[in-house]
């Protein structure tokens, strides 16, 4: 059991030579030398669970998935560079994509950095603004009768559909950017947000006023957090559009980020980095996805064992 | 620990409320037909009636949380106009809040006055009065109907209202819960002396806990009958003047006697 892994990369890694004759020398390196280290690390992982059972357990739950996914990569490598029975360039084996990582590090950290600051200031732009408009349009019924119909008429439009408009309208591509990212979250914030606010139970509001709550406690200390649970909804809605968006928004105008770094990849036909910055996505988007989920858990650690979603 | 905010009495006087008919427009409904008494002050007074007589609402009125189309509203001397912390409201869902401790939702009565920071103190002193010290830093899904009620009842009392409204507070414990809860409520009151009216359907709840009763008969609301109750507490719920009581209370209720047809 605790051997899977290393086993798995023998049969992934000792494949390699044998169908890949004719790939560059360098290639073919760097990905030996991913072989050897995760030979190495999962040999030494596999000694060191005897003596740490919190090891072991660790081990017992993810060495499954980590067997799956480097069989995977053989199985990859197989039917690219092995039987090429997909077509050429567009599927490049994993030897090519991990040699595009390694030889554009520096300009896909860069990217990675540049969509990270976009990301973070249209999502935070448009979280403030679509809680502010959530709490006014769920609590004050004057300003759901004026505030609703915008939301209803505005918000199912992508974010992205704007883009010619705020291309014109915006100083820079960095602001359009930053403002479309922020149109994409407010839309699912603010509704979820007004939804929260006005389910709040009726009760709690009555007991709080005979308590002697003015209104500012019952918006701030009661509607609000009774209404968290919904708002992390419209959170998790908001991040969702907001991937999409930014994706889509460097591509065309901004002239940074994975997005831009994605669309100037395939204009040069460079699958392998194509698929690395696909894999640096992954990465840096589940990363930020699971960040918002430990902040949820944190939140709402008072909802412990009532509801799982 | 004393009465510190006198506890005063409450005077209902011709109270009529009326509520629209959903299904037909422009109607309305009378709910409370001129209801008039009045509660001494430290006095514990029972309301009973037939589901749907306006028990509650006429809590709610008093609570200040709606208002009567006429009548008048009076604690002590003065006008009841809205809901104040002077008069506390503990309904039978215990209604914590969720997102709250224990000893949170117990701040929660002087958080909401804005004096929690001067009384933080007397946090301690109410939950060892409801003895839930243990549970301080839990959160209410995981207390007891019976635990989760007696917070909620400190979380009332711990602005020391004037008039503590119970509207069914008892009404969904199980019946072993609920009569060591019913000498709960008792020492609360003998230890504090707050005025209190209690809404409820259990006749023995009332007759076992209250100084008069009220009872009360259906569409419109309205006060039938008053009983005082000239027992000495502790009460023995099955002594003859306790079943005398509670026959005389089910007489006015007309369920006794006869075999009422009961239509659930």
């Amino acid at each position: 059991m605790q051997l899977a892994v290393p086993v798995a990369s023998l049969i992934t890694f000792g494949t390699h030579p044998l169908i890949a004759q004719k790939a560059p020398p360098l290639e073919t390196h760097s990905y030996m030398l991913l072989f050897w280290e995760i030979l190495g690390v999962s040999i030494l992982l596999a000694i060191a669970q005897a003596f740490w059972p919190g090891l072991r357990k660790w081990m017992r739950h993810m060495w499954p998935i980590f067997t799956a996914g480097i069989l995977l990569l053989g199985f990859w490598d197989v039917i690219t560079a092995g039987l090429h029975l997909l077509p050429l360039p567009y599927f490049p084996g994993p030897p090519a994509v991990l040699r595009s990582l390694i030889s554009d590090r520096a300009l896909l950290l860069d990217s990675t950095w540049h969509s990270l600051v976009l990301l973070l200031s249209g999502y935070t732009l448009g979280v403030i603004v679509g809680l502010v408009s959530g709490v006014c349009i769920g609590w004050s019924g004057s300003m759901r009768y004026w505030g609703m119909p915008v939301l209803k008429v505005v918000g199912p439009i992508p974010a992205t559909a704007w883009i010619p408009l705020a291309m014109v309208v915006a100083p820079s591509a960095i602001v359009s950017a930053a403002g479309l990212v922020a149109l994409a979250v407010w839309f699912p914030v603010t509704m979820l947000t007004a939804s929260g606010i006005s389910n709040t139970r009726a009760s709690y509001l009555d007991v709080a006023r005979t308590l002697g709550a003015g209104r500012l406690y019952l918006i701030f200390r009661v509607a609000i957090p009774a209404a968290v649970p919904n708002i992390f909804i419209g959170l998790f809605m908001g991040l969702g559009a907001s991937f999409l968006t930014l994706v889509v928004a460097e591509s065309v105008g901004v002239k940074s980020g994975l997005g831009w770094y994605l669309s100037w990849a395939q204009g040069w036909a460079e699958y392998g980095k194509v698929f690395a910055a696909l894999i640096i996505m992954a990465g840096f988007f589940s990363t930020v996805m699971t960040l918002l989920f430990k902040l949820r858990d944190r939140v709402l650690v008072w909802q412990k064992g009532v509801i799982k979603w | 620990m004393t009465n510190d905010a006198a506890a005063s009495g409450v005077r209902v006087h011709e109270i009529y409320k009326s509520f629209p008919v959903p299904d037909a427009p422009g109607t309305s409904r009378l709910a409370l037909g001129g209801i008039s008494f009045s509660i001494a002050a430290s006095e514990l007074v029972s309301l009973v009636g037939p589901s749907g007589c306006g028990k509650s609402t006429l809590l709610r009125l008093i609570a200040g949380l709606d208002v009567s189309d006429s009548g008048e509203l009076l604690v002590g001397n003065e006008k009841i106009v809205g809901p104040s912390a002077e008069r506390g409201l503990v309904f039978q869902d215990p209604n914590l809040f969720p997102w709250l401790t224990v000893r949170r939702n117990i701040e929660a009565g002087l958080a909401a006055r804005g004096v929690l920071r001067e009384k933080r103190n007397e946090v301690a002193e109410f939950m060892r009065l409801v003895g839930l010290e243990a549970f301080a830093n839990a959160y209410p899904h995981h207390l007891s109907g019976g635990m989760a009620q007696r917070v909620a009842l400190a979380r009332a009392l711990i602005n020391h209202p004037k008039v503590l409204l119970l509207d069914e507070p008892l009404g969904a414990l199980d019946a072993f819960t609920r009569m060591r809860m019913q000498d709960e409520v008792l020492r609360l009151w003998e230890n504090r002396r707050t005025t209190m009216l209690l809404v409820t359907h259990d006749i023995d709840e009332a007759i076992y806990m209250s100084d008069r009763i009220l009872i009360m008969t259906q569409a419109p609301g309205r006060i039938d009958h008053e009983i005082d109750i000239d027992l000495a507490r502790p009460r023995d719920r099955t002594s003859a003047s306790f079943l005398c009581f509670r026959s005389e209370i089910l007489e006015h209720l007309h369920f006794a006697g006869k075999a009422v047809a009961l239509s659930v």
